[in-house]
């Protein structure tokens, strides 16, 4: 999982640091925000203190009432070891109580010009995305006719090689050999290239080729939203394969389900052709038309009526 | 299914030329065979995903592989990692 640590947020969503600079490193290991309200007012029994902490005008407002003992033991407690990070919003004054807690235990503190909601929005959105869950899985990630397709198989089986196929039918490369993924969310799974061998291809005999180079800009892709599995394996003679495409197979890659097609590979089959229609009859399904389905129904018509004149 | 562990000794890590001889040493077993560094997993029989990883020498790693011969093919790949050359 990658890491996200309080200098990530303080760069990228523009905060000012007000203290606790020592802390400046630590982790974010979730997502989820507290808005410690309750805790201010010293119920402080479920504290998520794994979070990043937002005091917003409400917060501020109630806690300039409280007295000063109460002030600071309130802030002391906020302020704890795991605690990544407190961040005022509106820009407001931060208490002093806060500003000795958060020094004495290292705890960052930062300030925002934005709004609570604006800013809680803006934060959940960049912490889901960095730290969404990832894998790598082995297999070659193009775009084709816009449809992402991943294309799995054993080693030898020849992906790559249709995946240059691909790209010379004016295609566009993701990734060869090593798909990234992560899960951005629910039902969304995004791949890229590992950044070492992005735009890179393996093919046996040739060694190494890049794609940019080659083909040009238009060829390759940096990240592309994964739709649709075409598992390449050698023709087994024994093993049934899909006739009517009736039947839909899945994968599962985290808890996303995506469609798989088995293509089995033999002289003869033109792979890159095969995985074009394939992209092109998925994009065709989901505008509503299915050749097989309205085909089965016409036969299951004509059968009914030969039946009705017999 | 076995795994082992295995800490990469060759000198200058799994630079380009070590990691296609790696991946052809894999490519030898039957048995589906995996390399997995940090939570990174990739196909050992794949030279772009080996080269992805950009192992480095002294870092640690796990094989794992699954298969009629996965008892070889780990002990001969941990060997090859652990080669000091």
């Amino acid at each position: 999982m990658a890491k996200v640590t309080v200098k990530d947020i303080i760069e990228k969503l523009d905060l000012e640091l007000v203290s606790g600079e020592e802390g400046i490193d630590r982790p974010i290991t979730t997502s989820d925000i507290s808005r410690p309200g309750l805790e201010i007012a010293g119920f402080f029994d479920y504290y998520p203190e794994e979070r990043l902490q937002l005091l917003g005008r409400t917060e501020l407002t109630f806690f300039q009432k409280l007295n000063e003992e109460d002030k600071q033991a309130r802030m002391n407690r906020l302020c704890t070891d795991v605690t990544p990070g407190i961040i005022i919003t509106r820009n407001m004054d931060v208490p002093e109580e806060l500003i000795e807690a958060s020094e004495r235990s290292a705890v960052p503190v930062m300030r925002s010009t934005l709004k609570t909601t604006k800013l809680l929005s803006n934060l959940t959105n960049y912490l889901e995305l960095r730290l969404a869950p990832t894998t790598a899985i082995h297999g070659v990630l193009v775009d084709v006719y816009g449809v992402g397709v991943l294309i799995t198989g054993k080693s030898g089986v020849g992906k790559s090689e249709t995946a240059l196929e691909l790209v010379k039918r004016g295609h566009r490369l993701v990734a060869d050999d090593c798909v990234e993924i992560r899960q951005e969310d629910h039902n969304n799974l995004v791949g890229n290239a590992p950044e070492l061998i992005e735009h890179l291809l393996e093919i046996r005999g040739l060694g190494i080729i890049n794609v940019m180079t080659l083909f040009g800009a238009g060829a390759v892709r940096s990240y592309k939203r994964i739709t649709l599995c075409i598992n390449l394996e050698n023709w087994d003679s024994t093993k049934q394969y899909d006739r009517l495409g009736l039947e839909e197979e899945k994968m599962k890659i985290f808890d996303t389900e995506i469609p798989k097609l088995t293509i089995p590979v033999r002289p003869g089959r033109n792979l890159a052709v095969i995985i074009e229609v394939a992209a092109m009859n998925f994009r065709l399904k989901r505008m509503g038309v299915n050749a097989a389905k309205q085909f089965t129904q016409k036969l299951q018509s004509t059968i009914l009526d030969e039946h009705e004149d017999d | 299914m076995i795994e082992k562990k295995a800490v990469v000794k060759l000198k200058a890590g799994l630079q380009a030329r070590p990691a296609a001889l790696f991946v052809q040493e894999a490519n030898r077993f039957s048995s589906e065979i995996f390399i997995e560094r940090d939570e990174k997993k990739v196909n050992a029989k794949s030279i772009m995903g080996i080269m992805g990883l950009a192992i480095a020498s002294g870092s640690e790693v796990t094989i794992i592989a699954d298969g009629s011969d996965e008892k070889e093919a780990v002990d001969a790949l941990a060997q090859f990692l652990e080669k000091e050359e």
